[in-house]
């Protein structure tokens, strides 16, 4: 097992130096051109500070001394256009907050949901509630997230006016997080990042219940006395867990990604709204560093799926040939 | 008597006896994968459904630009910017009729009311309340009772947007295209241009470029003949004009601003059909930011969507067929080495790739807006159908068929492509066609976001269309809500289409839905 993660870390970070690199090369193949709207002296000092950061040496020597600049002083560069002079990677921690406070709202709203509709739907199988319940489902699944982020902007947020329409600044809630202001402001995000998930969620858990509740050791269950509701609980739902719970896993991880748009749309100052100004004012240094985290993300996850089936199923051993 | 005794005697009798018996041909005709798949699929209501909105997607794609007069490439009408959706025929049984809902102070009530008394004052002296309320440009549809909120009186008023419009100042008219516009006045018996106004009779300055204020005012209110202000509909028919008239009296149709270039000001509903060869507004789903007919954009995103889908679709699973067919057929070092490839590429966040490619290609005009996104989703696309197709080759690789072959002398490229891959056909198809709706969502997301940048190219995407709509949301929901729909009905439907192709090209499932 021990063995098996070691092996599993070790190809990560070979996966992640891989396309690292990648980046690297394609955003330093870019010719370098000064922010349009500026004047002339302001270039002047643009490109001073381009010859002394290296802009200008080969590319595989501002390579080499990118990595021994991560892995000596943990330095990924300086964000010059968003954050004036911060570094990079403090640019990055300062929005971490918001993304994975949403995504955190949004699954303890919309886990406990999913599953039991998800059930609500397995135990009610072929009768009218179940139809509504995948009628919707397959609506939910299928329609975009941002047309209900649209929706819930415009009929909550404009026409009634229950929540604001775009998330509140720190400073607007009280310098902390975790202020109501700061919730309520959140409020329109969590919802329309939940529809998905909760629909996602509740077709998965209604095929695993399903499927185990027509498994022999059910029956074998009911021969030997239990009650309906007992056998449900106790052996169906257990079992139909096993995948499952590495699945709430994935959501989370998805959800990362998922809130780009979410954010783009209620201005929540996260991640993913970082990474798109990045791009759209060629802040470079900052780019990499969002581009490092999506991918870590993606290879932390998957590890971490692989090793969750574990220790949920201990039938499961990791690693065996 | 005799018959009864026979039969006890000998009950049975060669049913057969003198037929002659061969080989009947069926009666029935065979029923083969694809056929029963097809058999099964038409069983499916739901996928159904799901075909026929499809279609009627792909046909609203290629027919509005085909009977629309505008084309998704021409730049937007400026004058039209921002309209709601008008279309004459639709307008009769309100629907798309052009009128939005306004709260009207008195201000704003009588400047709106005068526009169509202006349109009825040809020549500058027949300015008439009741003309002008008759008139067929009367800009109110309905207006509600007055009430008072907040110590100011205000009328809900159904406005018609494209008559509220009204009048526009036109610059660079040559004599020539003047004398054909009053050609055309009165061949089609319909103003055109319209007496200037005298700017030097305004009470503001910023009042000249607004042609619609044609009257004097005091305080932003029409004045009448004695100078007092109007305060009341009933009394705009006193109202004093601002034309401007030479020093006889008679009323100016153009001021020269250059040399043979003529100013006028124009009534731009008719001048509208004067561009257009007599036809009228027609904006079925209303204008952009820049008046750009949304129908005909949309008609343009789908088309963009659709194609990029299928091409998507086409070229991964080309890739992935060869490289999973190598894979799985020869296994072994050549399969461990290829999966190790492709085990890292799908470690790829496609946010980053995308952005990557849009950076490189399509930002330093490297390769075409289309190319370029193609390119990325194709990137890492192709490797689902390669691990899907590299599992079907293990399962048939060493069926007794295709050793058969092998001993018969087939080479492995035979015996991959005319022995092994149609077996796996319906199966990768099936689970490839599930990918398209996900480009199409993923490109119309990315496009949103300006991660792919189609502005500079002159493609248009459901996902900019969003854009625009987003900004102008509060205001103007006409924008964003036939993307919003079309990309939810294209979702679905997708889904339920491929769903239902996924089961009926699974044979184990037959006869589990009786």
């Amino acid at each position: 097992m021990f063995k098996y993660i070691l092996k599993r870390i070790g190809l990560l970070l070979m996966t992640f130096l891989i396309i690292m690199v990648i980046c690297f090369v394609m955003i330093k193949s870019l010719p370098l051109t000064p922010p349009e709207g500026i004047n002339e002296s302001q270039v002047a000092v643009i490109k001073a500070r381009w010859e002394a950061l290296g802009y200008y040496q080969p590319v595989m020597i501002q390579l080499w001394r990118y990595f021994v600049n991560i892995i000596t002083k943990w330095d990924w560069g300086t964000s010059w256009y968003i954050d004036y002079n911060l570094s990079a990677i403090r640019s990055l921690t300062n929005r971490i907050g918001p993304t994975m406070l949403i995504n955190t709202y949004s699954l303890i709203f919309s886990v406990p949901l999913g599953i039991v509709l998800g059930i609500f739907a397995a135990l009610k199988k072929n009768k009218w509630q179940d139809n509504v319940i995948s009628v919707l489902i397959m609506v939910f699944v299928s329609v975009p997230s941002y047309v209900y982020a649209f929706l819930v902007q415009y009929f909550f947020c404009f026409k009634v006016q229950i929540w604001p329409l775009t998330a509140s600044s720190l400073s607007d809630a009280g310098g902390s997080y975790f202020s109501w202001t700061m919730f309520h402001s959140l409020v329109p995000a969590i919802l329309s990042l939940s529809f998905g998930t909760i629909a996602g969620l509740a077709r998965f858990v209604r095929a695993e219940l399903t499927e185990s509740l027509t498994s022999e050791y059910m029956l074998l269950a009911r021969a030997k006395g239990l009650t309906n509701t007992q056998a449900t609980v106790r052996h169906a739902l257990n079992n139909a867990m096993v995948p499952i719970l590495p699945s709430i896993l994935a959501d989370f991880i998805d959800i990362i990604g998922g809130s780009l748009v979410i954010e783009q749309i209620f201005s929540i100052p996260g991640v993913g709204y970082l990474f798109i100004k990045a791009i759209n004012m060629k802040d470079y240094d900052v780019y990499m560093v969002c581009n490092g985290f999506y991918v870590f993300i993606g290879l932390a996850a998957s590890i971490l799926i692989d090793l969750s089936y574990g220790f949920i199923d201990p039938r499961i051993r990791m690693g065996e040939k | 008597m005799e018959q009864q005794e026979k039969e006890r005697k000998n009950p049975f009798a060669f049913a057969q006896k003198d037929a002659k018996l061969t080989d009947l041909k069926f009666d029935t005709k065979p029923v083969g994968y694809f056929k029963d798949a097809w058999l099964r699929f038409k069983k499916s209501k739901a996928a159904v459904v799901g075909a026929v909105i499809i279609i009627l997607i792909v046909l609203y794609a290629i027919f509005t630009p085909v009977f629309s007069s505008h084309s998704s490439g021409e730049n937007g009408d400026g004058n039209y910017k921002l309209m709601v959706p008008y279309n004459e025929p639709l307008s009769h049984i309100n629907i798309a009729d052009g009128t939005y809902s306004k709260k009207c102070n008195p201000k704003a009530y009588l400047s709106l009311s005068a526009i169509s008394i202006g349109y009825e004052d040809h020549d500058g002296s027949s300015i008439s309340l009741e003309k002008g309320q008759a008139s067929q440009f009367n800009v109110f549809k309905s207006v509600s009772e007055p009430y008072t909120s907040s110590g100011t009186v205000y009328r809900d008023c159904k406005v018609q947007a494209y008559y509220e419009k009204g009048f526009v100042y036109m610059d660079g008219i040559t004599e020539d295209a003047f004398n054909a516009m009053v050609d055309w006045q009165t061949k089609n018996n319909a103003q055109i241009i319209y007496p200037m106004v005298d700017d030097t009779l305004l009470e503001i300055s910023s009042q000249a470029s607004n042609a619609n204020i044609f009257f004097q005012t005091k305080s932003g209110y029409p004045i009448d003949q004695n100078g007092a202000k109007i305060t009341e509909l009933a009394k705009l028919g006193e109202m004093k004009d601002a034309y401007l008239r030479d020093s006889s009296g008679t009323v100016q149709f153009w001021e020269a601003k250059a040399s043979n270039q003529r100013y006028i000001r124009v009534w731009y509903w008719n001048y509208y059909r004067y561009m257009n060869n007599g036809a009228i507004p027609n904006y079925l789903l209303g204008t952009d930011d820049l008046g750009r007919d949304i129908a005909v954009r949309l008609a343009s995103g789908i088309g963009l969507s659709l194609l990029l889908g299928v091409s998507t679709f086409i070229v991964n699973f080309t890739i992935g067929a060869i490289y999973g067919a190598i894979e799985g057929y020869y296994g072994g070092v050549t399969d461990l080495i290829m999966e190790r490839i492709s085990d890292i590429l799908a470690d790829i966040p496609f946010i980053v790739l995308a952005s990557i490619v849009n950076i490189q290609l399509i930002s330093t005009n490297k390769m075409s807006p289309f190319g370029a996104i193609v390119f990325a989703f194709v990137l890492t696309g192709w490797i689902g159908p390669a691990y899907r197709l590299r599992t079907q080759f293990y399962r048939f690789k060493n069926q007794e068929y295709v050793l058969a072959a092998r001993t018969l002398g087939a080479s492995d490229a035979r015996i991959m492509w005319k022995h092994i891959f149609p077996n796996t056909l319906g199966t990768i198809i099936t689970a490839s066609v599930l990918t398209i709706p996900g480009t199409i969502f993923t490109e119309s997301m990315l496009s949103y976001l300006n991660i792919i940048n189609l502005n500079q190219g002159s493609i248009t995407s459901l996902g900019t269309i969003l854009a625009t709509g987003q900004q102008y949301m509060t205001t103007y929901p006409h924008i964003i809500v036939p993307p919003c729909i079309i990309i939810s009905l294209l979702m679905i439907s997708f889904n339920l289409f491929g769903n239902g192709l996924r089961d009926a090209f699974n044979p184990s499932l037959r006869g589990a839905e009786e």
